[in-house]
């Protein structure tokens, strides 16, 4: 899918920061992040734990626990709307029905003493608009969109009776309930097996042809980006460290972290000899390296000052594609002679 | 380098399974119906080999690896490593075996005590075979630097460790008495992806170096792919397909791994939507209630009368190399309905 992205994004997340108070310190998770999802598209938010891909995803949702955490920057602009300044009341009211979320874990995600089709209908209930009979109906349709067999019959069984796959439909289902215009999805099939994984993506892929609705998926999954994504944020240490296309950042990524992580990955048809891993581990966010975040394990910037004293900042090296790597030209012609 | 050109193996094999049976919750007149986690599993493995155990959650794989080194009591079967059968249930005689066989757990985490600092936790092994203070701290040092850590680090504990750190303490404390067969249980799949590669690449070293059999249980086929020279599909209890490297990736003849092969996502846009993908329909049985004749007919696009009735033997097929348990086993070619 090829999108114009023109006009007003759906969602503008710009400069934010996120904190959090623990014992060693304030520990800031996100530190200015900024990115865009227009309307219908398809955005993957990569990055492994602790690069706050996921805590970015709560803020928009405002669900970050204050305390221990806190927002101490940035505006997460919805429909050209700060959702940083509405009331707690208007949040509710956006979240579960412009907005709305598909989490890891569907166990639990979901009551286990009220029924599946129940909570499902509830979703409709609790944004108005619907009858109780009406919002059951169309419960029971959901179901059947995302593939639930037997959906009238489901419709009254509990969260316990259902297999991690099914559960994962209905909460797909839940979230697409209220006709959302965007919908976060944060690893939805990392707890699940394979054959089961390619039933979930195929929900995911009715639901969102159902609703066209927008999509952040929050994953460190590779293949699962490059099956179902548009356009990829990539996440370190708590910054976006390269935005582009999804072919554009496979083919020829500018940022050393996002290299290095396609290089380390095994592949299924092919035998190297050895795996390119990225030496080291990710950062520690209560005692971030100075400069960029990567520099440590960057096989990239052989030791050169700034990398270890100015943070990099995001910059367009090609049209729509933006890294923050102080050498991302470097990359490219490195790139271009592996090509020639 | 492939399969086809190392050295054939001769002699025994290091391990070997001869039906293994494992039923949970089967005794005492119980109402509840036996869960059936392991159903009639043979298996070879040879000094130096590494063979992949694949399949989904509720497989059995892990139970399998569990029943080898003793930590269950199988219902049925034998098992025989090393020339000697493994003696479930007698004390003396696991720990016996336990120098030549060691399990690596998933989780870095919890398989860890996280009151005792590193070298507590890899000298503890080698004080129990009675090597002295002395001995121990060289082997300590020796092992922490072989899995790439600092031995100056030994007097730490396993939470100031990093998830792929914690991974070679693991590995470490299994290498401590130098054993022949190590059983990895998912040993990545808890780790970042830029730090699964070098936990791998430390297991092919270590692999060389001391010409250890691995057996490698994991649901992550890309991982399985690279690291394993033959690899055993198992599907409720049971192996379906097993085979070198090559055989199962590119020649799979059971449907179930061909479906599991087809759903994994391939890290290259180019070829989205490019790629016929299979998606079966419906969740694995219950282990407990497990359908007649072939477990996977339910699922399966191929089934016809014969599979509810007899279950298919794990065997060689004229067409094919490796031994697939399917009565209708072949390429994928008709399109699954």
């Amino acid at each position: 899918m090829v999108h114009e992205n023109s006009g007003q994004p759906l969602l503008s997340v710009e400069g934010l920061i996120t904190e959090f108070r623990s014992a060693e310190g304030i520990v800031r998770a996100v530190d200015e992040v900024s990115y865009q999802i227009w309307p219908g598209e398809t955005l993957a938010v990569v990055g492994e734990s602790g690069s706050g891909k996921s805590v970015t995803a709560m803020s928009v949702l405002g669900l970050i626990p204050r305390p221990p955490g806190r927002i101490a920057g940035g505006r997460i602009l919805f429909e050209g709307r700060d959702l940083l300044t509405v009331t707690p009341g208007e949040m509710r009211a956006i979240r579960g029905k412009a907005i709305s979320m598909i989490f890891q874990d569907p166990m639990t995600s979901l009551n286990p003493v009220l029924t599946v089709g129940f909570q499902i209908a509830e979703a409709m209930l609790a944004h108005g608009d619907m009858g109780r009979t009406e919002a059951a109906e169309r419960a029971v349709e959901l179901l059947r969109t995302v593939g639930v067999p037997n959906a009238p019959e489901r419709y009254h069984q509990f969260p316990h009776q259902f297999s991690g796959g099914m559960r994962q439909r209905a909460l797909i289902a839940m979230a697409i309930a209220n006709r959302p215009r965007l919908v976060i999805a944060d690893e939805p099939t990392t707890a699940l097996d394979v054959t089961i994984q390619a039933q979930v993506f195929e929900a995911l892929r009715l639901a969102q042809a159902e609703t066209q609705a927008a999509m952040v998926l929050i994953t460190h999954d590779m293949g699962l980006v490059a099956e179902l994504a548009d356009r990829v944020v990539v996440m370190y240490g708590g910054r976006v460290v390269e935005t582009a296309d999804v072919r554009t950042l496979f083919h020829a990524p500018r940022h050393p972290y996002t290299k290095g992580l396609l290089a380390s990955l095994p592949r299924m048809h092919e035998r190297s000899e050895r795996l390119n891993p990225i030496p080291g581990a990710p950062p520690s966010l209560v005692n971030r390296p100075s400069g960029c975040a990567f520099h440590p394990r960057c096989a990239h910037s052989a030791g050169r000052l700034p990398c270890r004293t100015d943070v990099p900042v995001m910059r367009e090296i090609e049209a729509a594609h933006w890294s923050a790597c102080h050498y991302a030209e470097e990359l490219r012609q490195s790139q271009e002679r592996v090509e020639a | 380098m492939t399969a086809e050109a190392r050295p054939a193996p001769s002699g025994s094999p290091l391990l070997q399974i001869d039906n293994l049976v494992k039923h949970y919750g089967a005794r005492g007149g119980a109402r509840k119906p036996a869960i059936r986690a392991v159903n009639d599993i043979s298996l070879t493995l040879r000094a130096g080999e590494t063979l992949g155990l694949v399949g989904e959650s509720g497989c059995g794989k892990s139970t399998t690896g569990r029943c080898i080194i003793g930590l269950e009591q199988p219902t049925g079967g034998r098992i025989v490593f090393d020339g000697k059968p493994v003696e479930h249930g007698k004390r003396a005689a696991l720990t016996a075996m336990w120098r030549d066989m060691q399990y690596v757990f998933q989780d870095p985490f919890a398989s860890l005590n996280p009151l005792m600092t590193v070298f507590a936790i890899l000298s503890e092994p080698l004080r129990l075979s009675g090597m002295s203070v002395a001995e121990a701290q060289a082997r300590v040092a020796e092992m922490m630097r072989l899995v790439g850590l600092a031995p100056e680090h030994g007097n730490r504990f396993p939470h100031e460790f990093s998830g792929g750190q914690r991974q070679r303490i693991g590995i470490a404390r299994a290498l401590a008495l130098n054993p022949k067969l190590l059983i990895l249980d998912e040993p990545v799949s808890a780790l970042d992806v830029s730090i699964q590669a070098q936990v791998i690449n430390l297991l092919e070293d270590l692999q060389e170096r001391f010409g250890l059999a691995y057996l490698f249980i994991a649901h992550d086929l890309s991982v399985v792919s690279h690291i394993c020279d033959r690899i055993a599909v198992m599907y409720l209890g049971r192996i379906v397909e097993i085979g070198t490297r090559e055989e199962i990736f590119q020649r799979p003849q059971h449907p179930y791994t061909q479906a599991l092969l087809s759903a994994v996502p391939i890290d290259d846009p180019d070829l989205r939507g490019k790629r016929k993908r299979i998606v079966l329909q419906g969740d694995p049985p219950s282990p407990a209630n497990p359908p007649s004749g072939c477990s996977f007919r339910t699922r399966c696009w191929k089934a016809t009368e014969v599979c509810a009735g007899d279950v298919p033997a794990l065997e060689p097929k004229p067409h094919a190399r490796q031994a697939v348990a399917c009565h209708h086993a072949g390429v994928l070619t008709a399109e699954p309905a």
